[in-house]
């Protein structure tokens, strides 16, 4: 009789809920996990300050965030997905097979992408791409040569760096950060050294050579992250001469604990970021499916609180914490505020 | 023949006596005794390894229990609330009204160390809320001047714990070495100080930049609805599942695979089942995501192979004659096992249900694909069924999202919520104990 009733009891509250979950009522966000504590900033305000509930912000990395985005229209999807790079048109279009079809682009501001050190370890003070391209690519070019990455230390091609053995943290594929990372370091130290003409003087075509250039050495001395700022900088705490790869906003928060390298000649900083003159940059976005405006309460005002001058603008929490404002923010309110889709008058 | 062998010697036996050790007695006893001291040193080890656990935990976690807070008489007026209230960033202009009036209060304190707003800022935490929460729930204060203890920065409190170091510090906008001196003419003058966090035993999670604010209790209630929707599921279907199978079920083929695949179900990882949560129950049956309901179901899934195991084996260890006692006075098979079996396997049942629970209490990893681990700050649900409908996080997962975070101050709170958690699983696990303890029969 017991186990009848304690049935009888579950079927109950699994019919209730059945009911209770046609209407979701808070914002469901899922992406990058550079964006994530920009969203939770702006989520907890957003409770504190309006009527809504507090969205809910999971991380998990742009890619999965935009995969889970791209499932469908409704209300077991999640209507927003937060990015640390622009969506693909490969995304896209799976987006469009789903049904996804109008989806609103918000470009919430820049962040720097920093290289640090252990406070204690070696000065590694200033890089160039072209040093972490000779540090961490498997094939570098050697007296007009290419061939396998011979170093071992960073002294072996820069005399002005440590005798330090090389040890590199850097964020894993799944990350929106590799990308940057590859496209605004390796790349460019790729071209620096003459390694991406060497390859195409090798016979490559100009797709393969840049795909090439890309690739990092598989030997241990470059270490893959998967996890979030906080593996990176454990790895750092454990490798004193270890260098990882962090977002600007990390950093500022663990300055006790790390010590940054200039990229280039250029401090990161707010300021450098957004004028420009630091090298690795890269914006910030987060993506809203229209088709949940009006079904999802707040919705529309959520994306708009996000990007108003209070918050995203250069005097407002978001800024404080360490993300570099957009000189554009007016530009994308206004985008918010019209709900302009992509490909709509961009 | 006969003679000769008399005449030889017999083979001289080792003198044994009852009194004293020979050779080989002394050589086992010493076996014995090496290996009674092996079993010591492991159990030594074990005891070592927990007790730096122990420590360790405790010692970082403490300090998530206590924060530091400031001590002011505040009076918000009728026109700053409604003024505050038109904007679209409130909570920022009721901090900004309270950091003016903190400013104004130490300047005719006579503090002895130069200061501006800016530095005020950077000591206070995010108190915005705090505010807007009481002046809108209490409109009767507006005019009246209020006693208000308010956190201060994270790292402020961190330099009361010891985390943030005057030679470590490095100027940013986060914290001055100035605003350090600051600090401590305040803390002189008492306004101030460190007092227990009540915060971080109630609260919700809180943003990034709000280390202060975050507290573990939504997520312990999120937790407390996931046993329930566990306990309420997997007890009645694992008890009805094992009692068939042991009783009642013939011995074919087909129990037989039923068998296997239960042990092997009680051997797949954690996460395997968050995935078949997110196909099954989110994406097909449409319940709603990041809910403690959902969470239960999945860790329902996951427990059962386990209370399964552990029921049959208590069922198992009735002796036949009980069953054979029952059937023997003319009860029916079913009279037999529910008014004798089940009696008598009682406390075994119960035990492997809260070893069960607890196990699942502490799952982080199918949690991750159904929407609990994140940022999930919607606070204490409203009622008994949005309990189980309104998002919210579990501890684990409420821990591991802490233990990601930049400020160290959240680290801190990772660590205290780990107490919490032991402290649950500590109580589920003396549960047990007293159950078997009181229900146990010897035949």
């Amino acid at each position: 009789m017991k186990f009848a009733k304690l049935t009888a009891s579950a079927m109950a509250i699994a019919a209730v809920s059945a009911t209770a979950a046609a209407a979701r009522d808070n914002i469901q966000v899922a992406g990058s996990s550079t964006v994530l504590p920009y969203a939770s900033i702006v989520a907890e305000a957003f409770g504190a300050n309006t009527d809504f509930p507090t969205p809910v912000v999971e991380s998990g990395g742009s890619s999965a965030g935009l995969k889970r985005f791209c499932q469908g229209v409704g209300t077991e999807h999640t209507d927003v997905a937060n990015a640390s790079r622009k969506i693909r048109e490969k995304e896209i279009k799976a987006c469009a097979e789903n049904g996804v079809t109008d989806i609103i682009e918000v470009r919430i501001g820049y962040d720097g992408i920093v290289f640090a050190s252990q406070q204690d370890g070696p000065a590694y003070n200033a890089f160039t791409q072209a040093d972490i391209f000779n540090a961490l690519a498997p094939k570098v070019m050697v007296d007009g040569e290419l061939v396998d990455n011979p170093y071992t230390k960073w002294s072996d091609f820069n005399a002005d760096l440590p005798d330090a053995e090389i040890l590199a943290f850097i964020p894993g594929t799944k990350h929106g950060t590799r990308e940057v990372f590859e496209e605004k370091v390796i790349a460019v130290g790729c071209e620096m050294t003459g390694a991406h003409d060497a390859m195409i003087a090798a016979g490559m075509s100009e797709d393969d050579a840049e795909d090439a250039c890309l690739e990092v050495r598989t030997d241990g001395r470059s270490v893959d992250i998967d996890g979030d700022y906080t593996e990176t900088l454990a790895s750092i705490d454990a490798n004193a001469h270890g260098i990882g790869v962090f977002g600007l906003a990390f950093y500022e928060n663990n300055t006790d604990k790390l010590k940054v390298a200039t990229m280039a000649g250029v401090m990161p900083s707010t300021e450098t970021i957004a004028s420009g003159e630091y090298p690795v940059s890269r914006p910030l976005y987060f993506y809203v499916k229209k088709a949940h405006i009006g079904v999802i309460p707040g919705l529309k005002e959520y994306a708009q609180f996000f990007v108003a001058d209070e918050l995203a603008g250069p005097s407002g929490p978001l800024a404080n914490y360490g993300l570099v404002s957009d000189p554009e923010l007016a530009k994308t309110q206004q985008m918010v505020a019209d709900e302009v889709v992509m490909g709509e008058g961009m | 023949m006969t003679d000769a062998s008399m005449d030889t010697p017999r083979p001289r036996r080792a003198k044994t006596s009852l009194v004293s050790e020979d050779a080989r007695t002394k050589k086992r006893n010493a076996a014995e005794k090496r290996f009674q001291a092996y079993g010591i040193l492991a159990i030594a080890t074990g005891l070592f390894f927990l007790a730096v656990l122990a420590f360790s935990i405790v010692r970082s976690g403490l300090p998530a229990f206590t924060t530091t807070v400031v001590d002011v008489n505040f009076t918000l007026t009728q026109e700053e609330f409604d003024e505050a209230e038109g904007q679209l960033f409130k909570t920022k202009a009721y901090s900004g009204y309270f950091i003016s009036a903190l400013q104004k209060k130490l300047e005719t304190e006579n503090v002895q160390v130069a200061f501006d707003e800016a530095a005020i800022e950077r000591i206070m935490g995010k108190i915005g809320s705090t505010l807007r929460e009481y002046y809108t729930a209490n409109p009767d204060q507006l005019g009246e001047e209020v006693a208000f203890k308010l956190n201060a920065a994270s790292r402020v409190d961190g330099y009361f714990k010891g985390r943030v170091q005057r030679e470590t510090l490095q100027d940013s906008r986060f914290l001055t070495l100035a605003d350090l001196d600051l600090v401590d003419a305040l803390a002189e003058a008492g306004i101030i100080h460190t007092a227990f966090d009540w915060g971080f035993i109630t609260g919700a999670d809180s943003g990034v930049d709000n280390p202060g604010g975050a507290g573990i209790g939504a997520s312990v209630v999120g937790s407390f609805f996931m046993m329930l929707v566990v306990l309420l599921l997997s007890l009645p279907i694992g008890v009805a599942a094992s009692i068939y199978l042991e009783e009642f079920a013939p011995q074919n083929r087909w129990t037989d695979m039923i068998e296997v695949n239960i042990s092997n179900l009680a051997a797949v990882p954690s996460i395997v089942f968050g995935i078949l949560g997110l196909a099954v129950f989110i994406q097909f049956m449409h319940l709603p995501q990041s809910a403690p309901l959902v969470g239960g179901l999945v860790l329902t899934l996951m427990t059962l192979p386990t209370i399964i195991i552990s029921t049959r084996a208590s069922l198992k260890a009735v002796p036949p004659s009980i069953r054979d006692a029952a059937l023997g006075v003319g009860a029916s098979k079913m009279q037999a096992v529910f008014h004798h079996v089940l009696p008598l396997a009682m406390p075994g049942i119960l035990t492997g249900t809260i070893i069960g629970l607890a196990q699942a209490l502490g799952e982080t990893a199918p949690l991750l694909l159904i929407g609990m681990v994140g940022f999930v700050a919607r606070g204490y649900p409203d009622g008994f069924i949005s309990g189980f409908t309104d998002p919210n996080s579990a501890m684990p997962a409420q821990i591991y999202t802490w233990a990601a975070r930049a400020d160290q101050a959240f680290y801190e709170k990772a660590w205290g919520g780990i107490i919490i958690l032991l402290i649950f699983l500590l109580t589920m696990n003396i549960i047990a104990i007293i159950l078997r303890r009181r229900f146990e029969r010897r035949w």
